[in-house]
């Protein structure tokens, strides 16, 4: 605990914020559903949420459990296919896709497949699921998970979803659509984003209280530090307050 | 068309489209007849050993379960599995030693329960294997070109990584754009067991909600099994026929089964029993875990009926659906343990 805020609640925030209304997110399980549900109770009520099983434009009444439940479809503009959904994230509707990771390299590339060798796992986690298809699709992806030297690493072991992959042009040239990819990371101790030139990961702004040397102590990979590095904005009263209303039995933001 | 590269992942389903034709012009009657029949019937007339098997909805959303259950009950084995994805649905096959082989897009896993121990356990100790990875795009547009008999479609995903490696596509430099793309190959399913909101007696199907990618299934599967929450008139579907998301010919077999994707979510209709569901994730932490809680709930009870009593009968059951109409809220005992 940071203050009066948890790490959970100051990431679910900060990524909310990155959300522009008018736009439209794919969104996954978890900690991506929340921040999707906060961002359209604060600043973007027109952000238009899909969801991979169907659900489009929902109003939720209360948290998910999956991103097939029917909440995801509660009073939405459609209740469709998954077919649809992955369609227009192919044709370009798609502005913004949420994503988790296990593990994650300097170019944004990510794993969810499975620690140790594929053949032989040592953990076997789900796989791919629909992260692929939004790492591969959505115009701009943003990855939330925990950081720590066993998940920011040098080399994966699986890569289940495209960031960069070897750096410059490697998305183009594995026949990725233009202009995707990973835009931001967020972790309960940054923000970061992929710096222009090299597609290497760079810290944005480092969360109250965290220091950049702790930022770096962090993370297998050497992450790029630009000479201003902003301090993120912590958790509003009025977000916390929100993010208790979603999620009450705080399953998702008391973890 | 210049091939770049080739997945190593096993392929699994793939038939020529000529030879699918002619299976369908020798198999499927387009007889109007009644299918119902008893879940311990349908699931031995038309599941066997070594079968591909694919199951609808989605892991723990409108899954057949009364069917999953069956299958153990029967003790099926080396059935290979479409995982996309597989939940709750897969956890139990696996976890009971019916499955030998997966292509996973999404397994192993319960989405905000967390990861599943019994399938993990079996996969990672070697009893069942992963013989090709996919995405959920990837999965299902491999059952879009079975769909419309066709070899294989183009699509833009898995690209660049080891997913595709893993996979049984094909990267090809398109003849029209000059980039690379990616071939999925089209995917029969032996059998696809899909459960609905209602149906009549050949099997024309309605379903509430998402559709997820059943539309797709139901027409790639060879052998298709539905369970339905409720049988209707033919007159019902009849005076709405764009409401029909599966028409009778392509269904072989029609159970009908009130709650019968209990623990799992019925849109529109009962919520998931988390308390179930946390019974089941808590026992299958261990082997024993596991055989008591399929003595318990499968291999000890005669049918679904009884299941549906031993779970807590009426009461149960009515408050699953007061949650699922947000007439109260849910509780999720999973997350208080997690805290711990």
């Amino acid at each position: 605990m940071k203050g009066e805020y948890s790490n959970t609640e100051l990431l679910i925030c900060i990524a909310a914020r990155m959300l522009e209304n008018g736009k439209s997110v794919f969104v996954g399980t978890g900690l991506p559903m929340i921040a999707a549900m906060l961002a359209m109770r604060t600043h973007a009520p027109d952000l238009l949420l899909v969801f991979e099983a169907g659900g489009i434009g929902p109003k939720i009444p209360a948290l998910p459990i999956s991103v097939g439940d029917s909440r995801t479809f509660y009073r939405a503009v459609a209740a469709s296919s998954m077919h649809d959904i992955m369609s227009l994230c192919q044709s370009g509707y798609i502005d913004y896709g949420f994503l988790g990771a296990a593990q994650i390299d300097a170019f944004g590339n990510i794993n969810t497949t499975v620690i140790g060798d594929w053949e032989q796992p040592k953990v076997r986690l789900p796989g791919s699921g629909g992260g692929n298809d939004v790492g591969s699709l959505c115009h701009k992806t943003i990855i939330i998970m925990r950081q720590d030297k066993r998940r920011f690493v040098e080399k994966l072991d699986f890569i289940a979803t495209a960031g960069y992959l070897n750096g410059p042009g490697g998305r183009e040239r594995s026949g990725l659509p233009k202009s995707s990819g990973p835009y931001r990371v967020v972790t309960q101790l940054g923000v970061f984003g992929f710096d222009d030139d090299t597609k290497r990961m760079v810290l944005i702004s480092r969360h109250p209280g965290v220091s950049v040397e702790e930022i770096k102590a962090n993370s297998c990979f050497e992450i790029m530090v630009p000479e201003r590095v902003e301090v993120s904005e912590p958790p509003t009263v009025e977000e916390r307050s929100i993010l208790r209303e979603i999620d009450p039995k705080g399953i998702v933001i008391s973890k | 068309m210049r091939v770049l590269y080739r997945g190593e992942g096993e392929l699994i389903g793939w038939h020529d489209p000529d030879e699918h034709r002619e299976w369908v012009l020798k198999n499927k009657s387009k007889e109007l007849k009644d299918k119902r029949m008893s879940a311990r019937e349908a699931v031995s007339k038309f599941i066997h050993d070594g079968d591909f098997l694919a199951i609808g909805g989605f892991g723990h959303v409108r899954v057949p379960m009364i069917l999953v259950y069956e299958i153990i009950r029967q003790r099926k084995r080396n059935l290979t599995l479409e995982a996309s994805p597989g939940v709750h649905d897969s956890d139990l096959l696996i976890g009971s030693g019916c499955v030998s082989k997966v292509e996973a897009a999404y397994c192993f896993g319960h989405e905000l329960r967390g990861l599943s121990p019994a399938s993990r356990r079996t996969v990672e100790s070697g009893r069942c294997k992963v013989v090709a990875e996919n995405s959920n795009a990837g999965f299902q547009w491999r059952f879009l070109a079975a769909m419309m008999g066709i070899p294989f479609i183009p699509a833009r995903v898995l690209l660049g990584t080891e997913t595709l490696k893993r996979s049984s596509a094909i990267v090809v430099e398109c003849p029209f754009s000059g980039k690379p793309i990616t071939l999925l190959p089209a995917c029969y399913p032996d059998v696809a067991l899909i459960h609905v909101s209602r149906c009549d007696i050949y099997g024309n199907a309605q379903i509430d909600g998402i559709l997820i990618q059943d539309l797709e299934l139901s027409r790639a599967s060879r052998r298709l099994i539905i369970s339905t929450e409720e049988i209707v008139d033919e007159e019902r579907i009849r005076s709405e026929p764009w409401r029909t998301v599966i028409p009778y010919f392509l269904v072989d077999a029609v159970v009908e089964a009130p709650y019968g994707s209990h623990p799992c979510q019925m849109p529109f209709q009962y919520y998931f029993d988390e308390e179930h569901i946390g019974e089941w994730l808590t026992l299958s932490r261990t082997d024993e875990g596991i055989e008591e809680y399929l003595n318990k709930y499968i291999y000890g009870v005669e049918d679904f009926s009884e299941y549906l009593q031993l779970i807590g009968g009426e009461e149960k059951l009515q408050y699953l659906r007061e949650v699922e109409a947000l007439k109260r809220s849910a509780d999720f005992p999973w997350a208080r343990r997690s805290k711990k």
